[in-house]
């Protein structure tokens, strides 16, 4: 790695901002600040979604409607997906630590616009408090997340058009969150960076803005166009009245399949910062890793339709859709082998952000599996719409996306707060999710092979008892949150001091204080041209950053 | 690894470096319309879609006159050129012509949408009647909305560059470049859109 001088420019008058925790509570232009907001946010909606999972949970322990009335468990069904893909999710992977390390990344002090930034953040909480609150004033939605017509125009109408609205300002976020990044990455590159020298995450969130960019507003005009069947009794999505509602489910999934992506391509590039750290190693075929992702990107645009297998698709539909959906596994696939050699021969330290990673791996490749079955069309007839389909996407959002969540808030909390988080108990996090996870969607699995359908609130007597044991481990995950709670909270006040660079990182976030002066560096942005450049000389590394390899001892010597 | 304040490449750092600030508010809007027209080109997939799959129910009225919509295809494109006058008039520095350009341009997207409007009192057939009238309505409502934020942006701009002390210079160009890129995308989607309700 290089580090060569460059001029601070850019002096943006953050000095007028609010100062100590008030700043987190105000219109704040910092992407930092913005970053912790999307974070702490996005993990209380993540509470709230978890409360309703654990609802829906008790209501499957036994096979008949007997913890809350149907329509109550469709709205608390629909309530929970929302939250945890528009709130949780996509605000996190993308916005917070999207937010917080991009302008690091590319040696900026700032976001592109930061003003549209702090507008796309400010936009989700009230999003957010409209949604749950037409749970109490009107009822909630209950048409699920996918909103299907005729479903949705049949149901209570005053909860759906909220559903709606609060939808549209969650894309208009993410929308402009999107041109944002774009616009970092490609313009504010600071002189002598080139794209290929970028960290993975700036790919991921290249790729992904790409992907939110284009397809997100595609969403949004399909949801006017169902709200006007809703309010005006038009017809586009009602067939009673000439509509189709096949191209509802077009549309909707020419977002949505995206959308999954852009759930975990972010995660992606966030474990492939973590695992070169821990392992002191460099991360395994970056170039491929780029192009892996520029054709998940390619490739996610046109696969939207293997949710449909079952929509009545003309034939050549479903080979073309069955085909393209089978060759993302090959990126995908790639990538699982670079992550794998990444830590192969590694110097690995087997802490709570590696074991997280490592737990990705595993859920995300049993999940990736499942979707390669699905994209099958025989296979597929049979299962979809089943609990096995909920286990696949689960394997994937929660063992995938949140994993990687968890393992990159063990890295970056020294960054973000300045303090260690405590080892101990961040293992026993792990261990808990790990197995409650798997406890809670295995099963699920066997459910859907056997018939078991979605999203229903009574099933066969047949399937009880391994209901409930899902449920015991959706147990285990609630009480899973318990000591990271514990040990986010503690850790800010009586957590050990971290020093600047806890982990003996490379790329540009950690080259600065921890936290970071409000300009990310006090003197230059350094230019970092090798991110990974880990163990090639350890040795002479550690006699040059002499100052921070102490702070790392005297760390590790309080343990 | 190694760390050095390289005096030796400071000569080349200390080129002039592109402004790690500058603007790039014109990119921003780039993208702001790609993804605008994402979202018309998603209402022209499910118009397109429901042209081939779903027939026009037995006493449906759907008809289209093509007068009254070629003169508005005319006049925006009209429009597109005069702002482009506008735009090469501030290059001159002539402020006064750029700003007669402007209300120029302010009224023929005005005249456009007289005409719509006169179009929509005209027709046989309302908003709730049959799919493609419901469609056709939410697609040039849609685009009308548009051009009546166009106009309104560009009369702003216009009254930026008549008031004293002049807002709108050649140096300072954005808020006319942006109005005039967002015009010429109106004009082209209204192309597009001609083309596919009207023509097709
Ligand atoms: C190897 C890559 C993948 C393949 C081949 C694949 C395939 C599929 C298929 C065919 C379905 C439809 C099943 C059905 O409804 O019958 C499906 C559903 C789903 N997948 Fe995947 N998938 C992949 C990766 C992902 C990823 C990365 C995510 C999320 C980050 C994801 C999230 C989902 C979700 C949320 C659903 C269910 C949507 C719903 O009906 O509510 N999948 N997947
Ligand atoms: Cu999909």
């Amino acid at each position: 790695m290089t580090i060569v001088s460059s001029t601070p420019n850019n002096q943006e008058p953050k000095s007028l901002q609010p100062k100590g925790w008030l700043k987190y509570f105000s219109f704040s232009l910092d992407h930092k600040v913005i970053g912790i907001q999307y974070l702490v946010c996005g993990f209380l909606f993540y509470l709230i979604g978890g409360a309703l999972a654990s609802a829906i949970r008790i209501e499957l322990t036994s096979p008949v409607s007997d913890f809350m009335p149907r329509d109550i468990y469709n709205q608390v069904l629909t309530l929970h997906g929302t939250i945890m893909i528009f709130l949780w999710i996509v605000p996190v992977v993308n916005g917070a630590f999207g937010n917080y390390l991009i302008p690091f990344y590319v040696g900026a002090r700032d976001m592109a616009f930061p003003r549209l930034n702090a507008v796309a953040f400010w936009l989700i909480p009230p999003a957010g408090l409209m949604l749950i609150s037409s749970y109490f004033i009107t009822g909630a939605a209950e048409s699920g997340w996918t909103a299907y017509p005729p479903l949705s125009i049949t149901t209570p109408a005053a909860g759906q058009i909220i559903w709606i609205l609060s939808v549209l300002l969650l894309g208009g976020s993410s929308i402009f969150g999107g041109i944002n990044f774009i616009a970092t990455i490609l313009k504010l590159r600071r002189p002598n960076l080139k794209l290929m020298q970028l960290p993975m995450y700036c790919w991921a969130m290249l790729g992904t803005s790409i992907l939110v960019v284009l397809s997100t507003p595609v969403l949004a005009g399909t949801l006017i166009l169902l709200s006007f069947d809703i309010v005006a009794h038009t017809g586009f999505f009602n067939p009673t009245l000439g509509g189709n509602v096949i191209v509802y489910q077009h549309l909707f999934w020419f977002y949505s399949h995206p959308a999954v992506y852009i759930m975990v391509l972010p995660a992606f590039g966030l474990v492939s910062e973590v695992l070169p750290v821990h392992c002191r190693k460099p991360l395994f075929g970056y170039t491929t890793m780029v192009y892996s992702i520029m054709a998940i990107v390619v490739l996610g645009l046109v696969v939207w339709a293997h949710h449909m297998f079952t929509s009545g698709t003309p034939p050549w539909m479903r080979l073309f859709f069955t085909i393209a959906t089978s060759f993302i596994a090959v990126p995908t696939g790639i990538k699982f082998f670079n992550w794998v050699a990444t830590l192969w021969g590694g110097k690995i330290s087997l802490n709570s952000a590696v074991l997280f990673s490592c737990g990705f791996i595993i859920n995300f490749v049993l999940g990736g599996i499942t979707g390669v079955a699905l994209a099958q069309v025989p296979f597929d007839i049979h299962v979809h719409d089943t609990y096995f389909v909920v286990a696949h996407f689960h394997y994937i959002v929660y063992g995938g996306s949140v994993f990687v969540i968890f393992s990159s808030i063990y890295h970056w909390y020294p960054k973000f707060t300045g303090r260690m988080l405590d080892e101990t108990l961040g293992r026993i996090h792990f261990v808990i999710t790990f197995i409650g996870f798997n406890l809670c969607f295995a099963p699920q699995h066997w459910l859907g092979l056997n018939g078991m359908p979605r999203r229903v609130a009574e099933y066969d007597p047949q399937f009880a008892f391994v209901n409930q044991l899902s449920s015991v481990g959706a147990l285990l995950m609630a009480i899973s949150t318990l000591p990271f709670l514990w040990n986010v909270i503690s850790s800010a006040f009586k957590g050990p001091k971290a020093g600047d660079n806890p982990w003996e990182a490379l790329t540009p976030e950690w080259l600065t204080s921890s936290p970071p002066p409000v300009e990310n560096w006090d003197g230059e942005a350094p230019l970092v041209v090798e991110p990974y450049g880990y163990g090639k000389k350890e040795d002479q590394q550690h006699s040059e950053v002499t100052d921070q390899s102490n702070d790392f001892e005297k760390t590790m010597q309080k343990k | 690894m190694t760390i050095s304040s390289s005096v030796e490449k400071k000569s080349e750092l200390e080129q002039p470096q592109p402004e790690e600030h500058g603007d790039h508010r014109l990119f921003g809007l780039i993208g702001f319309l790609i993804a605008d027209g994402m979202t018309f080109a998603g209402f022209f997939a499910a118009y397109l879609t429901f042209k081939a799959v779903n027939p026009l129910l037995p006493d449906a009225i759907y008809e289209l006159e093509l007068p009254l919509p070629t003169l508005n295809t005319i006049l925006l494109l009209v429009s597109s050129a005069t702002f482009h006058r506008a735009g090469k008039a501030l290059h001159q520095k002539n402020s006064k012509l750029c700003q007669q350009w402007l209300i120029i341009t302010a009224g023929l997207g005005l005249a456009f949408l007289i005409s719509q409007m006169f179009e929509y009192f005209t027709l046989p057939f309302g908003l709730t009647d049959n799919l493609y009238a419901s469609t056709f309505y939410a697609l040039t409502g849609f685009h009308g909305l548009h051009v009546t934020l166009g106009t309104l942006m560009i009369l702003i701009v216009w009254w930026q560059a008549r008031s004293p002390g002049g807002r709108i210079t050649n140096e300072n160009r954005f808020p006319l470049e942006a109005a005039e890129l967002y015009w010429h995308f109106v004009d082209g989607i209204w192309v597009i859109l001609f083309i596919i309700l009207y023509l097709l």
